[in-house]
């Protein structure tokens, strides 16, 4: 147990020390998500009408949970191009901890999460956002993004792991999550969009998580949006961290 | 390859040895096992490598149809054989990659499937499957790989730099790897390999795409090692690089060994060495062969003014041979006696070259 924790350290900080080298990688994080931000505030923010909070304040929950569902995708690619290069076979060689290989790239992502969400509501803040709660439910909003992002690390640790190549983790991730993201109420109000896209964005997770964000930064109601969104968050991991192990498991033996 | 001179044999003195020698029926069939366990195998269970009956089916695929394998300590055992022959399965379930459907192998006195644990501590893989991060530095990438086998940071980075500066890569070391030359990849892929100082180190394909100079670099790094007395199995496609580092071959097929003994010893399998005579006159061809046909193993084979034929023993060969072609009046402009190279060894086992197959086979990795 102590070696699964020191190794998964270990491949953490060796996937955060060769971020900066992957200048790709770091625009990804930071320029693209405040491209975004931009784009939604001022060329649909007008048109939207989101009743009870300026544009800037709905948006910028919606579009950091839609941001950290992305993050995942550095771990995607990075599984992909590991096991394409040899380098997981180097790793199943070494006397390491078997999951330590996931579970480092899954904490690596929590750290770049972290930046890129920070990154974001600087410059959510300096558009007009701002917190409507007290610092402790800002905080804690914070917290359920890094939880909710880990989840989606994992899902995306088991599609870099199935697909042949890093393009198709990056098609099939793009397709899945996508819309995902955009049926739900991260953008729009879920009020305004047609019947059954109206009733698959009230269930998706991505609502949920994005009402939660809206309860702890906002003072939306939050009903039970910030502990189903929690629930949400573990199930994902209950279900995708074996599915990657397990895989990872196959693919390095084959 | 090779070659002796008329001058060169004679006054080596030996006792003429011609006539009919026993055809060696079985030098085409496979032997595999044929020599049996060397003394050393003892010892092989503390620091060597033994395979029995090593299986290995990818789906409908058989890849490894049953291997026997042995390396002494301190010994190098090349596996050799053209794509897709089955040499990278063998590393990849000896280094507790993949496990066999059947079959034992033993490395360093461990069981590769019931103790891979604590075998994975005692070796090190190196060659065209194992690699290294390319965003990290010479020095992370060891470090890590050290702190990977338990080593504090400290004591990791060390070691790193121990074996940077042993494998001339010092200057580079603060360097991201993607901006290394091939050879000096394949150094530091080597140098990671070389981390816990294993006792038995796992080759694959190590200089294949390297340039001669870098090639014959690391030939030499390997040979140091094995001086020192580590274990080493490498797989090879290369003829040249099985002679030269090779303390023992075993030639793969089609998932068998199909042969297996020193680069001498398989030479030898081959039906020794050839008689080649070059004629002044290639008229005088009909009765030359006459003149040679019962010293040798197969009838003479005529080829313009070339007449060559395999000889069973080198001692004496030329001496008679120049006897017989000068009592016969042919006229002789050289004698030479070629010992087969591992190419010849290669034709004579699988029926095809070793280098020109590499396409109609993938390597079943």
């Amino acid at each position: 147990m102590r070696r699964l924790v020191t190794d998964t350290l270990v491949i953490a900080e060796r996937n955060l020390v060769r971020l900066p080298r992957a200048p790709e990688l770091l625009l990804a994080f930071t320029v693209q998500p405040i491209m975004f931000v931009l784009l939604f505030r001022y060329v649909f923010g007008g048109a939207i009408k989101t009743p009870g909070f300026s544009y800037a304040d709905f948006l910028i929950p919606g579009i950091i949970v839609q941001n950290i569902a992305f993050g995942g995708f550095v771990t995607a690619l990075g599984l992909n191009e590991d096991l394409h290069k040899g380098l997981i076979d180097r790793f199943r060689s070494l006397p390491m901890a078997r999951s330590a290989v996931l579970a480092g790239r899954t904490l690596a992502d929590v750290v770049t999460n972290a930046l890129s969400a920070a990154i974001l509501i600087a410059t959510g803040l300096a558009i007009g956002f701002s917190f409507h709660t007290s610092a402790a439910d800002a905080l804690a909003g914070f917290g359920l993004l890094l939880v909710f992002g880990y989840a989606f690390s994992w899902v995306f640790a088991f599609l870099g792991m199935l697909v042949s190549s890093a393009e198709a983790a990056n098609s099939v991730g793009f397709i899945v999550v996508f819309p995902l993201t955009f049926i739900s109420s991260a953008f729009v109000p879920v009020r305004s969009m047609p019947e059954p896209l109206r009733a698959f964005a009230e269930v998706n997770p991505f609502t949920i998580m994005v009402d939660a964000m809206r309860a702890l930064w906002l003072g939306a109601p939050a009903h039970n949006n910030v502990w189903a969104a929690f629930a949400w968050s573990v199930a994902i991991v209950a279900v995708f961290a074996p599915l990657a192990v397990s895989r990872y498991r196959r693919a390095a033996g084959q | 390859m090779s070659a002796s001179h008329l001058a060169g044999h004679t006054s080596k003195g030996r006792p003429a040895r011609f006539g009919p020698v026993p055809i060696d029926a079985d030098s085409k069939a496979p032997v595999a096992g044929h020599w049996g366990p060397r003394p050393g195998a003892d010892r092989a269970e503390e620091a060597g490598v033994s395979v029995r009956g090593l299986v290995k089916s990818y789906g409908a695929v058989r890849a490894l149809a049953g291997v026997d394998l042995e390396a002494a300590p301190g010994t190098v055992l090349g596996l050799l054989g053209p794509n897709g022959a089955g040499k990278t399965t063998i590393i990849r379930i000896l280094t507790t990659l993949l496990k066999p459907d059947g079959g034992t192998a033993r490395v360093a006195g461990l069981d590769v499937v019931g103790d891979a644990a604590r075998l994975r501590e005692r070796i090190g893989l190196a060659g065209q499957y194992a690699a290294v991060d390319e965003n990290l530095t010479g020095l992370e990438n060891l470090t890590m790989v050290g702190r990977l086998y338990g080593e504090p940071r400290a004591k990791a980075k060390q070691r790193g730099r121990e074996l940077l500066e042993r494998f001339e890569l010092l200057d580079a070391a603060g360097r991201p790897t993607k901006t290394y030359s091939g050879g000096m990849r394949r150094r530091l892929d080597l140098a990671a390999a070389l981390v816990a100082r294993p006792p038995v180190l796992f080759l694959d394909e190590p200089t294949t795409g390297l340039d001669p100079r870098s090639r014959l670099q690391l030939w030499e790094t390997i040979e140091r090692l094995v001086a020192d007395g580590t274990t080493v199995l490498l797989t090879t496609q290369n003829l040249d690089e099985a002679d030269r580092l090779a303390t023992e071959i075993a030639v793969i097929d089609r998932g068998r060994v199909l042969a297996e003994g020193t680069p001498d010893e398989l030479k030898d399998r081959v039906g020794g060495e050839r008689l080649e005579v070059r004629l002044e006159d290639a008229a005088a061809g009909q009765v030359a062969v006459r003149a040679l046909a019962s010293m040798t193993d197969e009838p003479p084979d005529l080829a313009g003014d070339l007449l060559t034929a395999p000889v069973r023993r080198r001692g004496g060969a030329i001496v008679e041979a120049v006897r017989r072609l000068d009592q016969a009046g042919v006229d002789i402009e050289d004698v030479v006696l070629r010992r087969p190279t591992l190419d010849d060894v290669f034709l004579a086992l699988t029926g095809h070259a070793a280098e020109a197959t590499g396409d109609d086979a993938q390597e079943a990795s």
